[in-house]
């Protein structure tokens, strides 16, 4: 995109310089580039940023807290069974004496990676239907747009549980009871999910398709898929990651909806749904053990809705300072 | 316009038929036996369960199993559950109205508060109004239902004891006092999906507002001297609400699924903790009925949608 362009901003103003003169003209401060402004755009929304550090912060503690904190997320112990939070036990114990932070932690990563993963499927099939439909037009794009019709139609959350009902015992012998189930819930989040990105990559490339650049690129005999991905996918990013960046929310929401619901991660994968699900039986005695995690799955979803919020001010063409 | 109409429905019986054809084969594909319970009860010889399996027809190939069930279907046969040994179509009649109760109220509930606050916070946009509202719509369509759930038990019934964390469906109301039970014990769960559902309203009332404020017939309106309150109110509010009606209308099968857990939370019995026991008990025929409702519903309100958009906006033609 404009990153490529050289910054030669001022050269019809000075026709006459040589190349040496030239170059001692280039401007002093940085050019101003689209990604440049949309982080400009973006650091004015001041939730987004906010919301941004609060999420960095809770992958930091993901992914290096059951490395550098001592707590075992798996030792059962019944002389401290839920025990309140205190200074060795900073989020409590569960009902076998196991550490609720390290649990936790442990939970942030299934849960996070997860959405992260569910995303990155239904961004890809999204994209790539999207794409196809609206560069080639015509039949392969009805032929398309029926088939997204179709999925949106379809009734995602009873056909989810359904599916990780019938599929969860073959998977989980196919490939290890962690690995099998993860691919199971991160698949068929994904493959049920990719409809709305399909609709707006493919109207993006229904109107980027017969601008000028395009065109050009077709004279100068670039390769159609080229033309798809090189030169018209860049131009159509920006509703793709805005809708990327929710799609990772509503990914972790659905997950610990499945594990609430008691049909996602086995008893021994401790995801942030699945440990609100095992503590809702002890809620009068120990509520610390669905407080933390529930309030951990609130905050993830919350920061990744206020960053997609202030991506899509940013990304707006429309909205250039 | 009744041309359009028909087409419309036209167009959905194809969606329908997909979807069923779908679900069928999911369930078709899958591993497993609807028999298997027979199987491991040694009282029942191998003789006997494929004299059951050929008379309840499951010998068949799958695409005429397909179309026994589709025809059955149209019939208004929607089979016989194998943990209740009802017709499922009774166990639904018994399930929804506990659901819709529910369901339908908070709707009502969240609809109402959306679209006054949506609108102030158009009006006054990044006031203090708007900012608390903008914060309050994010929260709600940020904690996940059954979290909010949890938390109102914990603080309303574990440690205020206020109100009832089990919902009572054989409660009759009769009088006062269980009239008033009654409405105890629904406020929690309409709250829970009140929230969610107010949340995203919101958001889309002013947004559909900011966008039109600014048009050129605002400031016609204006400049012939309305007064601010007509402006907003009859010209401006009634362009908004052609995509708000559509959100609303396309709300409800979200709203269905919602009470999924909902009905879980509360122990509500209606149709999705019905759903719920059913696929846990590997009850096919109730399963498929359960999912081709949701299927329905999600079909027959984007026709209300698509309807009400050619009602709400006579720049749309019907070719």
């Amino acid at each position: 995109m404009s990153e490529a362009n050289p910054p030669l901003e001022t050269t019809p103003a000075a026709p006459n310089l040589t190349l040496q003169q030239l170059s001692r003209l280039q401007p002093t401060k940085a050019p101003r580039t689209l990604w440049g402004d949309a982080w400009r755009r973006f650091r004015r929304h001041r939730m987004a940023v906010v919301g941004a550090v609060i999420f960095c912060l809770l992958v930091i503690m993901v992914a290096v807290g059951p490395l550098v904190y001592g707590g075992n997320p798996r030792k059962i112990d019944f002389s401290k069974s839920m025990l309140p939070p205190s200074l060795e036990h900073p989020m409590g114990t569960d009902d076998l004496g196991r550490d609720m932070l390290a649990r936790v932690m442990l939970g942030g990563r299934v849960s996070l990676s997860v959405g992260v993963a569910a995303m990155l499927i239904s961004i890809t099939v999204g994209t790539l239907i999207g794409a196809v439909a609206g560069f080639f037009g015509g039949r392969i794009d009805s032929i398309l747009m029926r088939i997204t019709d179709l999925f949106l139609a379809l009734p995602v959350v009873p056909l989810l549980l359904l599916l990780i009902f019938l599929f969860r015992d073959t998977l989980r012998r196919a490939l290890g009871p962690e690995t099998g189930i993860f691919v199971l819930i991160v698949f068929v989040i994904g493959i049920l999910n990719w409809m709305t990105v399909a609709r707006l990559v493919r109207s993006s490339f229904l109107s980027l398709k017969e601008k000028e650049f395009v065109e050009a690129a077709r004279a100068l005999g670039v390769t159609e898929p080229k033309i798809m991905f090189k030169h018209i996918l860049p131009n159509a990013l920006g509703p793709i990651i805005v809708a990327a960046t929710i799609g990772v929310g509503a990914a972790i929401i659905t997950e610990s909806v499945l594990s609430f619901l008691g049909l996602g991660f086995p008893p021994d994968v401790p995801t942030w749904g699945r440990l609100l699900y095992d503590g809702q039986n002890f809620l009068d005695f120990a509520a610390w053990m669905v407080l933390f995690p529930g309030f951990l799955i609130f905050l993830a979803v919350l920061c990744i809705n206020y960053v997609g919020d202030g991506l899509r001010d940013a990304l707006d063409p429309r909205s250039r300072l | 316009m009744g041309r359009y109409i028909i087409r419309r429905i036209l167009f959905a019986i194809p969606t329908l038929l997909g979807i069923s054809l779908v679900i069928f084969a999911v369930l078709a594909l899958a591993p497993g036996d609807p028999l298997a319970q027979f199987a491991a009860d040694p009282s029942v010889p191998p003789e006997v369960r494929e004299q059951i399996r050929a008379s309840l027809g499951l010998n068949d190939p799958w695409y005429i199993r397909y179309f026994k069930w589709l025809g059955a279907l149209m019939r208004g046969d929607w089979g016989f559950s194998f943990a209740a040994r009802v017709p499922v179509i009774d166990l639904i009649g018994q399930r929804l109205p506990q659901t819709l109760q529910v369901i339908g109220l908070a709707y009502i509930i969240s609809i109402c508060l959306a679209i006054p606050i949506g609108i102030i916070s158009a009006v006054k946009p990044y006031s203090a109004f708007d900012n608390i509202a903008t914060t309050f719509a994010f929260i709600g369509f940020s904690v996940p239902t059954f979290f909010t759930g949890l938390l109102l038990i914990l603080i309303f019934s574990v440690n205020l004891r206020w109100l009832p964390f089990i919902y009572n469906s054989t409660l009759q109301v009769t009088d006062w006092n269980s009239f008033w039970q009654q409405v105890k014990q629904m406020i929690m769960p309409v709250t829970v999906l009140a929230l969610y559902q107010t949340g995203t309203l919101t958001r889309f009332v002013r947004a559909s507002m900011m966008e039109n404020l600014p048009m050129d017939y605002t400031r016609t309106a204006r400049a012939k001297g309305l007064n601010e309150r007509s402006v907003i109110l009859w010209h401006v509010l009634r362009n908004s609400m052609i995509p708000v009606a559509t959100l609303i209308a396309l709300g409800v099968p979200t709203i269905f699924t919602g009470a999924i857990v909902t009905e879980q939370i509360f122990r509500i019995n209606g149709i999705g903790e019905l759903l719920i026991r059913s696929i846990q008990n590997s009850d096919t025929p109730v399963v498929m009925a359960i999912t081709f409702i949701f299927a329905v519903l999600v079909v027959s309100f984007n026709l209300i949608v698509d309807v009400l958009y050619g009602i709400l906006d006579p720049r749309i033609r019907y070719e």
